[in-house]
């Protein structure tokens, strides 16, 4: 197996490649109607729990006065993380033209935006009244009233609201050249006509080419910015409050943090899926996962450092409320919080240290897995226990979630990847022409006796 | 647009020397706001549906055990942390310094009940439009919104009488005279404890009981400015 993509390029027909990077997209398998069966039953299970809500009450919720945020609160947060770094991995190292990161792009991009629509699901979900949610929208009535812009809330729809346009555009813009390949490919049909829609008449000449790659490096440098303040606003929603352990200045930067260390541990969990589904063995190389890890490992380790501040200036502070807050999180959830530790902080920190243990695809995968476990674990400890011990001890209560609502979250996982599922049927989950571009580019040059292997960098 | 001004701002004063832990106010403010009664279960829950509670506490060691009691009710914020975080303006400040709740504006995302730092918000988890079977209905207060499930209440220091009364001093062209408006909870009160009244008017009896020494705010820290001043108790025994 050949380390350097570039390598596999030249060896290959560009038939036999786009054969490869296209495989997902042949016809379906019994395997995979079976996983779409599966996935649509976990579905239709949250949703009849979401309907039996809607009818009985948020009784059927485990909350209570206090806590009245809780397990989709949870749930809200770890997906709009997990949306985060798509978009920011597949941007920065565009933008910072790491050649690596062609055959992942794809993988990454469509995982924000199925992730963050799921995201947008929950905060509709967890409503009393989810009938009347278009109070939250600013159209003009005749009772002139309007949406609070001043509450956190109405802020989280903007940014999520331009997250999913930005996304979902980013995602397009990129997959363009790729749709007219595919619609090239596919034989006349209902199929072929979707492609030649969304392809736009996308033909290949030198001015499209141009274009396409002003606009895309656009939108990449448009995009970083818009994610960060994503997750800083979601953030906003726990310390722009006056909750012990939710007020809290390094929120933001700290939620940016956990976002990316979620998202990016996904984005190697689904290389690791499709690179074994699709048989991309030879495009997703060991190399992959060594440079994805080393962001990982420094991910982790700001992430540690952003916990242990937070923690430490509490403690060094050691204003009542807040400790209570801290050490009743510590008392009643010790499992969960040793749990979460070792899986955020010490696991990933020690492992991706050693580049044996980035390149085997087993461990990464145990890491990755734990984290984003460990990342809805940190999310469930910032939310639930402050709410549970706030300032007055009469009104304390403690809080443990529903059968409704662990359904509705489950249907929600499942929906990410049923979604992904079909994504992967219907379009190309690598980008092809991004791989390609680097085998056009790669070139032996004969230097002198020896042979040099040499890349023309883009501009 | 113009300025919303007013010359009430309600406030209370609640003396925890002479609060009993009676319970009075609690049955009350019930029977007043049609405040749903809620099963052992719900309340075993944390999802009891009073607008005033009677914390009680327990003081000392045995044999010098000592009670302590005290109410706790919507302290009608000056600077609110239930009303900023609102998306739809259900939770707003009133020109009488009064903290309201629009309930059929409310759509349910509980934010101000988290961030109430008093806790007194209370959300409807449960059904309770019809938690008055007939003729139990009949006792239903015709000036009171019955709330339906999924959206939040609270304490309105009454507002249905303080509008009740407004509009017939503003029919004999003159303000509303101290001690005209109660609310149900200082109106039952058998102690006096809970005394209600304009703090805009230096004269009046609320606003006189709270130049006390002995008058605190709770959680005073938080900036919150509360509306309802508490004098402080248990004064004989700790000075």
């Amino acid at each position: 197996m050949s380390e350097h993509t570039e390598h596999t390029l030249a060896a290959k027909s560009a038939k036999q490649v786009n054969d490869e990077l296209l495989s997902s997209m042949r016809p379906p398998t019994f395997r995979w109607y079976l996983l779409i069966t599966v996935l649509s039953l976990v579905v239709a299970w949250g949703t009849l729990a979401f309907a039996y809500q809607v009818m009985t009450g948020m009784s059927v919720t485990g909350k209570n006065r206090p806590v009245m945020w809780a397990l989709y609160i949870t749930g809200f947060v770890f997906w709009v993380g997990m949306s985060h770094s798509g978009t920011m991995v597949s941007a920065i190292l565009r933008l910072s033209q790491a050649n690596w990161r062609r055959p992942i792009l794809r993988a990454a991009e469509a995982m924000t935006v199925f992730t963050i629509s799921i995201a947008a699901l929950f905060p509709f979900i967890h409503l009393g009244r989810n009938w009347v949610v278009h109070y939250f929208l600013p159209y003009p009535n005749q009772r002139g009233l309007w949406p609070n812009f001043r509450s956190a809330l109405l802020w989280d729809i903007t940014a999520i609201t331009t997250y999913v346009i930005g996304s979902s555009l980013f995602l397009y813009l990129g997959m363009l050249p790729d749709l007219a390949l595919v619609r090239d490919r596919t034989p006349e049909g209902w199929r072929k006509k979707m492609y030649a829609v969304l392809a736009m008449g996308w033909r290949g000449t030198a001015r499209e080419w141009i274009v396409y790659q002003k606009a895309s490096t656009l939108m990449a440098a448009l995009i970083i910015p818009v994610a960060v303040s994503v997750h800083s606003i979601v953030a906003w929603d726990f310390a722009v409050t006056v909750v012990p352990g939710w007020h809290s200045t390094i929120f933001p930067p700290y939620f940016v943090i956990g976002a990316i260390t979620s998202g990016v541990a996904a984005v190697i969990t689904l290389m690791i899926i499709i690179r074994r589904v699709f048989h991309l063995e030879e495009y997703l190389t060991p190399l992959h996962f060594d440079n994805m890890g080393k962001i990982l490992l420094v991910i982790c380790l700001l992430w540690s450092y952003a916990y242990f501040v937070d923690v430490n200036i509490t403690w060094y502070a050691h204003e009542p409320i807040e400790w209570e807050t801290f050490s009743f999180m510590a008392g009643k959830y010790t499992p969960l919080l040793l749990l979460m530790l070792f899986g955020n902080s010490l696991l990933p920190i020690t492992v991706l240290c050693f580049k044996k243990l980035r390149r085997n695809i087993g461990v990464m995968l145990v890491v990755t897995l734990l984290i984003n476990v460990c990342m809805f674990i940190e999310r469930f400890l910032i939310i639930v226990p402050s709410l549970s011990h706030k300032n007055m001890p009469f009104i304390w209560h403690t809080y443990s979630p529903s059968l409704v609502e662990i359904s509705v979250n489950a249907g929600a996982l499942a929906g990410f990847v049923l979604l992904y599922a079909l994504f992967t049927k219907f379009f190309p989950i690598v980008a092809v022409t991004d791989v390609r571009e680097l085998g056009v580019r790669h070139a032996d040059v004969k230097l002198g006796r020896a042979e040099v292997h040499s890349l023309t960098e883009e501009e | 647009m113009e300025k919303l001004t007013s010359p009430y701002k309600w406030g209370m004063v609640v003396d925890l020397d002479r609060c009993t832990g009676c319970g009075a106010c609690v049955v009350a403010c019930q029977a007043e706001n049609n405040v749903a009664i809620c099963a052992k279960k719900e309340i075993s829950e944390g999802r009891d549906m009073h607008w005033l509670r009677i914390e009680r506490f327990w003081v000392g060691e045995y044999p010098d055990v000592r009670v302590r009691f005290l109410p706790v009710l919507c302290q009608h914020c000056h600077d609110a942390p239930c009303e900023p975080v609102c998306p739809v303006y259900a939770s707003y400040h009133n020109p009488d310094g009064l903290n309201g709740q629009v309930y059929n504006r409310c759509v349910g995302t509980r934010y101000c009940g988290n961030n109430c730092p008093y806790a007194v918000r209370v959300f409807n988890f449960y059904d309770h439009e019809h938690a008055w079977p007939p003729p139990l209905n009949n006792q239903l207060s015709p000036d009171v919104t019955v709330r339906s499930r999924g959206v939040m209440e609270k304490c309105s220091f009454c507002i249905q009488r303080i509008r009740r009364v407004k509009e017939e001093a503003k029919a004999e062209k003159r303000l509303i005279r101290d001690g005209e408006v109660q609310p149900a909870c200082a109106q039952t009160c058998p102690a006096e404890a809970l005394v209600f009244g304009n703090m805009a008017d230096p004269e009046s009896r609320v606003s006189r009981l709270s130049r006390s020494p002995r008058r605190f705010k709770l959680l005073e820290h938080l900036g919150t400015h509360p509306s309802i001043n508490y004098l402080k108790g248990g004064g004989r025994e700790h000075v």
